[in-house]
């Protein structure tokens, strides 16, 4: 019965939100304030109806109800209750409805903190939101219905993919999903811009938020996901550039750019075409990427059973949202007159610069991404594009950004002095240099990019450091003038420099992983040693271990630092019981900032067992950078919300309308 | 400078900056793609020795065997075959009889030296290059390869 009112109210939801985009795009020039009223009520009712949809599901799931035909395909009682839960969007139609979901709450979102938008704005705003929310439910319903029965119900479910049943199913996709999802809110501020003429600064400001809240969680999200491969899926890799993974990191390049381009367009009302441009396309890489990773079109390391019609139905949908975004951008572009004047050298060019060399990259990604369909079409070959690629083009356009990363926040706005802000970074700079030669020549000498690379990672680290510093005073002031100051800059300060700091840390542990990693794969008897970047590894023997819906092989690893301490390391091989798969569990152990992956390989003839083992130098500061710039972020949005309230109109014109 | 002059100088630098990241990924992807081909494709394209491929097909059905961390298996179109040999530890999902695809270099001796050999997450997914290959040489007989 939940079953077929969740379903009823996912329909519900499905027509709430077509009649609220008629309603908004027919009447959003109304003087009266009846149609922003309804589409404020029906936004929120949208949420209510679609959480509504979804506990249902859950419920299903929990109570182990197999008649439920998504639940028998992806859930079995055996699974602890965690695992049951996430395995509602372990799959297709549960995760395109949790999609839906964190669509509808956004619209709600700014329909309950919006009150202060114009009221055209804010109609046309919502209409989008519903017109998206119309198009995906209606998806949902039409071509991946969640709530489809199944008549007899079976008494066992065929369980969740194994390599599923893990904590991070229940973090990383929902993250993801908010990061790709809340970018619509841009899209929809960028449309509803473009309609009502309504592009200014203040509309910068509003947009802001929700870039922010976006890319946090976007930040988040992949970061989350690439360690959860990183540990899950045993080959010791954190990042495959893999189409999957690309989908994801499109849309946060773009949103990074976006968030610097809506800065220049909030302080100096300039770049307003190129940030409206950058949160269409922001969306429209979401968008793509939901659409390659549903459609099965690629081949991913990631890929889980997909169905290619329902592909279509995805591709048409992004044909028209962004073909005719684009389209109105087109049309209405050319009537934007251009903002504040600045030269090369200012906050302003180093934004601008920030901006191309993102959006190159995303480009090259892109191509990258899609060039083995293109040529698959056109000539019928079957080619891949793989590291090499990215490293090379990705690499070469991110370097010269990080060189002049650190510069960006010291130029003033108009006008910058290139020479003193370079004196007040040769502090910074000179450390760099120091710290990358040292730590070059404490670590070996290995590949020959490597020394630039940490230099590069260094630099921007002392830089952001620099930043602050410099903010406070700090050295030229007595040192309690340069505490006050330093507790008295504003979060957004600290924001910058923690999320640029972040990106350093996240070069650093990127270069020295690859640069310092250690592998040996051997075939190992019960007793035997291995050594690896000065660890001792002593193989104990393989016994047997039961888990609640798994069995498996658990061998066990003494490891020797070469400190002198002793630590035990269980990695596993488990077959779960349900669906007879098998997976293999890595060991890691954490030793500073560094990490020891073993893999334990199929055992063969007289106990000997393959052991795959790996030394990561500093790998996890590739996350710890991530997680930086996701503090960052909520930094910056916490103080951001004490302004959203009450945005101060910028133009006459404005006053008029409110 | 003129207003004028600095907007040439501002589209002039862009232009360039883009030009080179044009040229960059056009290189990039002249030397870095790698090609995807059957067991039957390397026979007759003469695949050079030292040449980085993704090979595709099933693992042959008896053919899998193990020396110390050394694997050995055969790649089968169904009319070529081709022996394979890949160091460390095979991925949880590598059964014979199932699509695989492994990336690697064809060695002097013939033997195809893998890097890397493709796992898959779930049990009904079969690569699509490997489906295509096996549409192509009369092999597919699974209708919807997931």
């Amino acid at each position: 019965m939940t079953i077929e009112l969740g379903h009823f109210a996912l329909i519900l939801a499905f027509a709430i939100a077509s009649v609220s985009a008629l309603v908004g795009l027919t009447l959003w020039r109304r003087s009266d304030s009846r149609a922003a009223l309804y589409l404020q009520q029906a936004a929120i009712l949208q949420f209510l109806l679609i959480a509504a949809a979804f506990a249902a599901l859950i419920q299903a799931f929990v109570t182990s109800d197999f008649s439920l035909l998504l639940a028998f395909q992806h859930s079995h009682s055996d699974q602890p209750l965690i695992y049951r839960i996430t395995a509602v969007w372990g799959n297709h139609e549960g995760s395109m409805l949790l999609w839906v979901l964190i669509l509808v709450a956004m619209g709600a979102a700014v329909a309950a903190f919006g009150r202060n938008l114009p009221r055209d704005l804010l109609t046309l705003v919502l209409a989008f939101q519903s017109l998206l929310a119309a198009a995906f439910s209606g998806f949902t319903i039409f071509t991946s219905n969640p709530f489809a029965r199944l008549a007899p119900a079976p008494f066992e479910g065929r369980d969740l993919n194994p390599i599923l049943q893990d904590i991070g199913l229940a973090i990383h996709p929902p993250l993801l999903y908010i990061g790709y999802v809340g970018f619509s809110v841009c899209f929809s501020f960028a449309l509803a811009a473009l309609i009502s003429g309504r592009i200014d600064a203040a509309w910068a400001r509003w947009v802001r938020p929700w870039t922010l809240l976006s890319w946090t969680f976007l930040t988040l999200g992949i970061a989350m996901g690439s360690y959860w491969a990183y540990y899950e899926l045993g080959w010791g890799g954190w990042w495959f550039w893999d189409p999957v993974e690309n989908a994801s990191f499109m849309p946060w390049l773009a949103g990074t750019a976006l968030l610097h381009s809506a800065l220049v367009m909030e302080k100096r009302n300039a770049l307003k075409i190129w940030t409206i441009f950058l949160a269409i396309i922001t969306f429209s890489l979401s968008l793509l990427g939901t659409f390659l990773v549903r459609s099965g079109i690629l081949t991913s390391v990631h890929t889980f059973a997909s169905d290619p019609t329902r592909g279509l139905v995805i591709l048409a949908l992004l044909a028209c949202f962004i073909g005719a975004a684009f389209v109105l951008f087109a049309l209405r572009a050319g009537s934007l007159r251009a903002g504040g004047l600045f030269a090369p050298v200012s906050r302003e060019g180093a934004l601008i610069l920030n901006n191309l060399l993102l959006a190159t990259a995303t480009a090259a990604v892109l191509v990258g991404t899609l060039y083995p369909l293109l040529l698959d079409a056109l000539t019928g070959r079957t080619i891949s594009v793989g590291a090499p690629f990215f490293e090379l083009t990705f690499g070469a356009i991110m370097a010269p950004l990080l060189v002049i990363l650190p510069f960006g926040p010291f130029l003033a706005w108009k006008r910058g002095d290139f020479v003193a802000v370079a004196q007040r970074l040769a502090l910074a700079a000179g450390l760099a240099l120091f710290v990358a030669i040292l730590f070059f020549a404490l670590s070996g000498a290995s590949v020959s990019l490597a020394p630039l690379g940490l230099l590069l990672g260094f630099w921007v680290a002392f830089g952001a450091l620099a930043d602050i510093a410099d903010r406070a005073r700090l050295f030229r002031a007595d040192m309690g003038t340069s505490l006050r100051r330093l507790f008295g800059l504003p979060r957004t300060a600290w924001a910058t420099a923690i999320a640029h700091f972040g990106i350093g840390v996240t070069v650093i542990g990127i270069v020295s992983t690859s640069a310092w990693e250690s592998e040996l794969v051997t075939a190992m008897q019960p007793g035997a040693n291995a050594t690896v970047a000065g660890y001792t590894i002593q193989f104990d023997g393989i016994d047997r271990t039961e888990g609640q819906n798994f069995s498996g092989e658990r061998g066990t690893f003494t490891i020797t630092s070469p400190g002198g301490g002793m630590r035990t390391a269980h990695p596993e091989r488990r077959t779960y019981s349900a669906s007879g798969m098998p997976t293999t569990e890595a060991a890691i152990e954490t030793y500073g900032l560094s990490q020891l992956y073993l893999q334990l390989g199929e055992p063969g003839d007289a106990g000997t067992s393959v052991v795959r083992i790996w030394h990561k130098p500093y790998i996890t500061l590739i996350w710890l950078g991530t997680l930086l710039m996701a503090c960052a972020g909520f930094l910056s949005l916490s103080y951001r919300r004490l302004r959203i309230g009450a945005p101060k109109p910028s133009s006459a014109r404005q006053e008029a309308a409110v | 400078m003129t207003r004028k002059q600095k907007r040439l100088a501002v589209i002039g630098g862009l232009g360039a900056v883009l030009a080179l990241a044009a040229t960059l990924i056009f290189i990039a992807l002249r030397d870095q793609i790698v090609f995807f081909y059957s067991p039957s494709d390397v026979k007759e394209r003469a695949v050079a020795a030292g040449t980085a491929i993704r090979l595709g097909g099933l693992v042959k059905d008896g053919s899998i065997e193990r020396i110390g961390e050394t694997n050995g298996f055969i790649v089968t179109d169904g009319e070529t075959e081709m022996a394979v040999r890949f160091v460390g530890i095979l991925p949880d999902l590598f059964r014979e009889g199932q699509g695989v695809v492994v990336e690697g270099t064809v060695g002097v001796d013939g033997v195809f030296a893998a890097t890397n050999v493709l796992a898959k997450h779930d049990e009904n997914y079969m690569p699509k290059e490997v489906v295509d290959a096996l549409k192509q040489r009369g092999e597919w007989q699974r209708e919807g390869g997931g």
